[in-house]
């Protein structure tokens, strides 16, 4: 199990941004190893956001995110204490999801 | 004849039981689980293919839609690009870098409220113009930066 993700969501006016950190290598598949081994891929494929339980961005990611990836959005129509919930899956089936709420 | 019907009835009885653990969970394919993972799009190398699988074909340049991202990256492991749609209704965004070996970086697609708006942070190999592309009302809107990496993102 991957460790916790950072997520941050706070009100600018009326705009909710949301920066999550994610916990992950993001192996590309393409690295070799010191051994002249290739790093079999590993990274994220699928994340979603969801406000309140309904989705508001799902994304599609490929190996060539940074490792430990860091990603913002901006959702309208959000206020204070509202949850925010962010899943991702990788394409080796490992999924996490963690939530947080608007301040 | 015969013989035909009967291995064609054994397949089908095998794979009726393959279906079956597969229900039953007992048999997880790895594929299934990033079943809405664009393969296609993902897996091109080259960038009119990757295009292609977003269905973003034919994009025109729009001001609307701005591109952040840094003139010079002295790490291409961590390159951070922020893309922001002013066009109204924008359902989708997508980054792709040019000379990576596989084009195309990520996609979000918004909803509900969501603004077109996302900052990522990307590995790029080498110099390499970053493209972003953008749908609205079934449009397709793009718009690209150079940066110019000094230490390439894929190496050890």
């Amino acid at each position: 199990m991957a460790d916790p993700m950072k997520i941050r969501a706070q009100m600018k006016g009326d705009v909710c941004e949301i920066r999550v950190l994610m916990s992950h290598p993001m192996e590309t598949g393409q690295r070799k190893d010191a051994d002249g081994k290739t790093v079999p891929a590993h990274f994220i494929q699928n994340l979603t956001v969801a406000l309140n339980g309904k989705t508001v961005v799902s994304g599609q990611t490929a190996g060539s995110v940074s490792r430990n990836p860091v990603f913002g959005f901006k959702v309208k129509g959000a206020k204070a204490g509202d949850k925010v919930a962010v899943s991702w899956v990788d394409n080796k089936g490992d999924k996490r999801t963690d939530e947080t709420t608007v301040a | 004849m015969d013989l035909l019907r009967r291995t064609v009835l054994k397949g089908a009885g095998a794979s009726g039981v393959l279906a079956g653990l597969l229900a039953a969970g007992v048999l997880k394919p790895t594929l299934a689980y990033a079943s809405d993972w664009n393969k296609a799009a993902f897996e091109a190398k080259e960038l009119d293919a990757a295009l292609k699988g977003l269905g973003a074909e034919g994009a025109a340049a729009n001001p609307a839609l701005v591109m952040k991202a840094p003139e010079i990256a002295e790490n291409g492991a961590v390159v951070p690009i922020d893309v922001t749609s002013n066009i109204p209704n924008t359902t989708m965004i997508a980054i792709l870098v040019l000379k990576n070996p596989f084009p195309l970086s990520s996609q979000f697609e918004f909803a509900s409220g969501a603004m077109g708006d996302v900052s990522v942070r990307l590995k790029v190999a080498e110099t390499s113009i970053i493209r972003a592309v953008a749908k609205a009302d079934g449009k397709v809107y793009s718009t690209q930066k150079e940066v110019k990496v000094t230490v390439g993102g894929c190496g050890g």
